[in-house]
């Protein structure tokens, strides 16, 4: 596997965040994370990064604990970070921008611009103007093409279709997959459940710092806990919907291959 | 004479004073940029550098009392430079080391780092007293002082050139260094967002006490410069701090070029006001400015920049 | 500003494995003493190092952390052999460094930093073996301060050693329990209210001293200074107005820059604190300049039959000053639980949210640093009216003692920041003749750094104050009003 964290612990203070989270990411998947807002999804992906460390269990990349790396290492361990709320540098131009995503290794940075530039085309048209001033949906492109930059196995996305118009989430979404076509593996947290899982292959679902639930896309679309409180019309986008917490384990599985984590 | 007389001598004056505020500033203004910071001890920095270069080029001094020239002179300020921005680069490493990370690495609240600092330039004040003595120390000269050429009637003389050419050529060298380095990508982008920049592969503890380092050597060099000047003492760093703060305020403190254009502009105020007020409340003006621009237009001039723009 | 508060950048390469701290284990300088101080020191073998390897072992005594930790105690032995060492001068610049370390104390700073360092080694052993030496000590002072009334019982012992300790020391002993530990404890009460209840930092504070001191000469006498007024008060009039001048230039100072980022304010006082130094040093035919005022009459009273004068005498100065300290110590106690006191600590813990929830904060820290001002000017009027002053008692090293004393004490501790001035203050008075005066500051500043590193708290701290400070370290709150915490903090 080339991600796995397994039992994973996390406090801020006093406040546990994530309770034993433990899932898996192999070479060249699209794998999504969902849940609700506070469910622990951005910390999930800050502990994978290094920013936050786990009060136990661990992180392992390619098996390899990721404890002995520090934070700053995990771009050269393969591992590019997509924060949520896209965090561009605002004073820099969009080339300062993209190139920082070269910061640890600059030799290939001449080529990927191009490469990056070519496949956000509209980043071309702003390449010297400061990433401050972008929209949400370009500064989003930049943050994914920032990330790329640093030629990545492994991209961690935080919720990058947030704030943003269906059309360019559409556009977003579709360069995801495009990235995971050229073999690399992808995170994706998601409040959007069903265009995440519409190019993931396989899903967990997150509740207040545990899985419970996960599953191939398929499964996870078809059961009922997940249509109802991610898919359900009146909250599309399934921020504030009605999780049942801890409880729906004990319903057990309702379709296919979607089962509780904690039976798993 | 009118002040219209006197304008071009003191406008030559204040530039050359200006530039050492503006190299000062850079420290102030590059520590605040990475760490949100206003660095009380900066000043005691500079005075560090200042002793330190100053005793090394007197050391290096003929015995007799003459004055050197030519290629002696080019040496011994050469000497007083480096030495001088080598002690001001060492204090700025241990200040850090000592004052700082350790509450760093425990996310102390902001107070606690302004205190330390204070305690720090407390510490270090009182020592260079002890160490140095309490008088002003001269530092001989190292050339002879003589007029090079007339701007407009006003004397442009050897050691006004110097200390403008030097200073001018750390600011031109410091400007390539952040926008056009590898490390300055990374000092840029911890001001901007430190935590990103963690994800871009910057290794913040790096940059931070480089950026200190950066400004130390820095500071102690204008430290030197400001010996040749004036003179050296143990208290000497308070009023050129709060001054070269002012600077790197009034430009847009975390700017590096406001900070360079906020020590020449404010160089310049100061020494017309000395010359229209009473020169013996010239230390008032620099405070005067600090607090209209606070009012006016806290960004500073050019806007805070490196920065996390507010 | 769109940075969440929480976003601790994990840095710094070897100190990876920093656990993050949880609620419950040790926080704070005690659990983080495997580093602290040291300056490489990486927390990669910290206590929690490796199981089962005693303290002493040699992969354990020897690893590079410990090592490095040792370099930099012995690094500060050095330095503490310099800062006590003989004084130099500028002919000799480095003869004097040089006395200090060939000489036979470096051995025994050496020796206490070895010590030192198998102390920090042996910690975690050590302060069990503490724990259980001095909990029969500790509980029962504990349990009386527990029970209700208890504080008040240890407060009165505390005061019946105030109201009797003059009356066994030399008279030298006694001018500096007024003219040193009580004006300071009383400016530092005040201070602690900008600094402690606040979370404002004002390094000018001396100045509103100065403006007491002044205004009394100027009020009371009309020989003390070239400037003064048509008519004559007796100096007890002053105090309110002093207290009002204060309070006033507080405002006008703090109005502007309290707006802004709030270690504008440090840097905005510091060079108050040093405009006002200069002015009465210099403005010859107003203040007197350097020479100072000299003749301000003494405090009399002739009220309601009542018909006292203090004289050169500290000891009735010294009662009334322990009267007035009580008096604002329980002032400000009250006010501390009063809803301004909430407020402020709303501000300190979450300015934003304190905005949000309706706290007028702008004028809340204006409002303290008013109260902070005017206690200084009060304690201006005091010291003016009880002996002769020049500018040199309001220099800018002043000011940093009572913050000094006010960090030591414990800022947001009543009790805490008068104990500071004991302490402060009393080694002051016991280093008089030991160290040059102004070489006192030394010892000052190196306290002021070695308390924020290992104990920010201070020696007396409040409990709600250690609260604040132990959830900022685990990344909730602020503890000041200083806005986000700099960059690189560490969890
Ligand atoms: N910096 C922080 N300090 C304290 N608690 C936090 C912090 N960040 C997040 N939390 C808490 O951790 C939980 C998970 O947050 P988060 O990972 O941001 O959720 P999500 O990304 O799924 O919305 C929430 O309950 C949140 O309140
Ligand atoms: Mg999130």
């Amino acid at each position: 596997m080339l991600l796995t964290l397994s039992d994973v612990e996390v406090a801020y203070g006093a406040v546990t965040a994530l309770r034993g989270v433990s899932l898996e990411v192999g070479e060249g998947e699209i794998v999504t994370l969902l849940g609700a807002n506070g469910a622990g999804k951005t910390t999930t992906l800050r502990t994978i990064s290094g920013l936050l460390r786990p009060r136990s269990g661990e992180v392992r990349l390619d098996g390899r604990p990721l404890s002995s790396i520090p934070a700053h290492g995990l771009v050269g361990a393969g591992v590019s970070h997509v924060p949520e709320g896209r965090r561009v540098f605002p004073s820099m131009s969009v080339r300062e921008n993209l190139l920082m995503g070269a910061y640890h290794d600059r030799r290939h940075a001449r080529a990927d611009l191009d490469r990056v530039v070519a496949l956000f085309p509209r980043l071309a048209e702003r390449i010297g103007q400061p990433g401050g001033t972008l929209s949400g949906g370009e500064q989003q492109m930049l943050a994914i093409g920032r990330a790329l930059m640093s030629r990545p196995r492994l991209i961690l996305l935080d919720e990058p279709s947030m704030g943003l118009a269906p059309m360019i989430v559409q556009t977003i979404f579709e360069v995801i997959a495009e990235i995971n076509q050229a073999g690399v593996a992808v995170l994706l947290v998601e409040q959007n459940a069903a265009s995440a899982l519409r190019i993931a292959g396989r899903g967990y679902v997150l509740e207040t710092g545990r899985v419970v639930l996960a599953g191939t896309a398929a499964g996870l679309l078809a059961d009922d806990r997940v249509r109802q409180a991610y898919l359900g019309e009146d909250v599309a986008d399934g921020a504030d919907g009605p999780a049942p917490a801890g409880g729906g384990a004990a319903a057990g599985p309702a379709h296919g291959a979607a089962v509780p984590a904690d039976s798993a | 004479m009118g002040f219209l007389d006197q304008f071009w001598q003191l406008t030559i004056d204040g530039l050359m004073v200006g530039s050492l505020y503006a190299v000062i500033a850079l420290g102030y203004t590059l520590v605040y940029g990475v760490l949100q910071l206003i660095n009380f001890a900066h000043s005691e920095v500079f005075m560090l550098g200042s002793f330190g270069g100053l005793f090394a080029a007197r050391a290096l001094l003929p015995d007799d009392g003459s004055v050197p020239g030519g290629l002696a002179s080019v040496g011994l300020v050469a000497v007083g430079l480096g030495v001088g921005a080598i002690c001001g680069g060492l204090a700025a490493f241990t200040l850090e080391r000592v004052a700082y990370r350790p509450l760093r690495r425990r996310s102390a609240p902001r107070l606690a780092y302004l205190i330390s600092a204070i305690g720090a330039s407390l510490f270090a004040v009182n020592l260079a007293g002890k160490e140095f003595g309490r008088q002003n120390v001269d530092l001989p000269d190292l050339f002879h002082n003589g007029t090079v050429f007339t701007v407009f009637g006003a004397d442009v003389s050897t050691q006004s050139l110097v200390i403008f050419a030097v200073a001018v050529a750390m600011l031109i060298g410091l400007d390539r260094l952040v926008a056009g380095t590898r490390l300055g990508q990374g000092i840029r982008a911890v001001a901007q967002d430190a935590d990103t920049a963690v994800l871009m592969g910057v290794n913040v503890e790096r940059i931070i006490i480089v950026t200190f380092v950066v400004g130390g050597l820095l500071a102690g060099a204008g430290g030197f410069l400001y010996a040749m000047t004036f003179n050296a003492s143990y208290s000497m760093g308070f009023v050129p701090g709060v001054k070269a703060f002012t600077a790197a305020v009034l430009g847009g403190i975390g700017n590096v070029r406001g900070a360079m254009l906020g020590g020449l502009l404010l160089g310049l105020v100061e020494s017309y006001g000395g010359y229209l007020f009473q020169a013996s409340y010239k230390d008032v003006i620099a405070f005067l400015v600090l607090v209209a621009i606070l009012m006016i237009r806290p960004s500073g001039l050019l806007g805070e920049r490196l920065g996390r723009a507010a | 500003m769109s940075t969440p508060p929480a976003g601790p950048p994990g840095t710094g390469g070897g100190a990876a494995t920093v656990p993050l701290r949880i609620a419950g284990s040790p926080a704070g300088p005690a659990g983080s003493s495997g580093s602290a101080g040291s300056s490489g020191s990486a927390g990669s073998s910290g206590p929690a190092g490796g199981p089962a390897r005693p303290a002493w072992h040699p992969s354990v005594l020897f690893a590079p952390a410990r090592l490095r930790q040792l370099g930099a105690l012995l690094l500060v032995g050095v330095l503490a052999a310099i800062v006590t060492g003989p004084t130099g001068n500028s002919d000799k610049p480095l003869q004097a460094a040089k006395d200090s370390i060939v000489d036979v104390r470096i051995v025994l700073y050496l020796g206490l930093a070895v010590a030192l360092w198998v102390l920090l080694v042996l910690g975690a052993q050590l302060r069990g073996a503490l724990e259980r030496v001095s909990a029969p000590v500790r509980a029962p002072v504990g349990a009386a301060y527990g029970r209700r009334g208890g504080p008040i019982v240890l407060n009165l012992v505390l005061l019946a050693i105030a109201i009797v300790a003059p009356m066994v020391v030399s008279t030298a002993a006694q001018q500096s329990m007024v003219n040193d530990i009580g004006i300071y404890a009383l400016l530092a009460l005040g201070l602690n209210v900008v600094v402690g209840y606040a979370g404002l930092l004002d390094l000018g504070y001396i100045a509103f001293f100065a403006i007491g001191a002044y205004a009394t000469a100027y009020f009371t006498s009309q020989t003390a200074m070239p400037w003064h007024a048509p008519f004559v008060l007796n100096p007890f009039f002053v105090f309110p107005i002093a207290l009002i001048l204060a309070a006033l230039a507080g405002v006008i100072l703090g109005a502007p820059t309290l707006r802004l980022r709030g270690d504008y304010l440090a840097i905005v006082t510091l060079g108050f604190g040093e405009i006002i130094h200069l002015v009465a040093n210099n403005a010859d035919n107003i203040t007197n300049g350097a020479r100072g005022a000299f003749g301000v009459p003494h405090l009399s009273i002739d009220l309601l039959g009542i018909d006292y004068k203090w004289g050169i005498d500290p000891l009735p100065y010294y009662y009334l000053l322990l009267v007035i300290i009580v008096v604002v110590m329980i002032a400000f106690g009250r006010l501390e639980r009063s809803r301004i006191g909430r407020s402020w600590a709303a501000i300190r813990e979450d300015e934003i949210a304190a905005e949000a929830t309706g706290v007028a904060t702008l004028r809340m820290k204006l409002l303290a640093f008013a109260i902070g001002a005017s206690v200084s000017g009060f304690a201006g009027v005091l010291f003016a009216s009880k002996q002769f002053f020049n500018p040199q008692s309001f220099s800018l090293q002043a000011s940093f003692f009572v913050v000094a004393v006010v960090i030591f004490g414990g800022m947001g501790s009543r009790l805490g920041v008068v104990v500071g001035a004991v302490v402060l203050q009393g080694l002051a008075f016991y280093l008089r003749d030991k160290v040059p005066p102004a070489d006192r500051y030394i010892y000052f500043g190196a306290i002021i750094v070695i308390m924020m590193i290992f104990r920010p708290q201070g020696l007396v701290p409040s409990r709600r104050r250690r609260r604040e400070i132990q959830l900022v370290e685990e990344g909730i709150g602020a503890a000041d009003s200083l806005g986000v915490a700099p960059t690189g903090g560490q969890r």
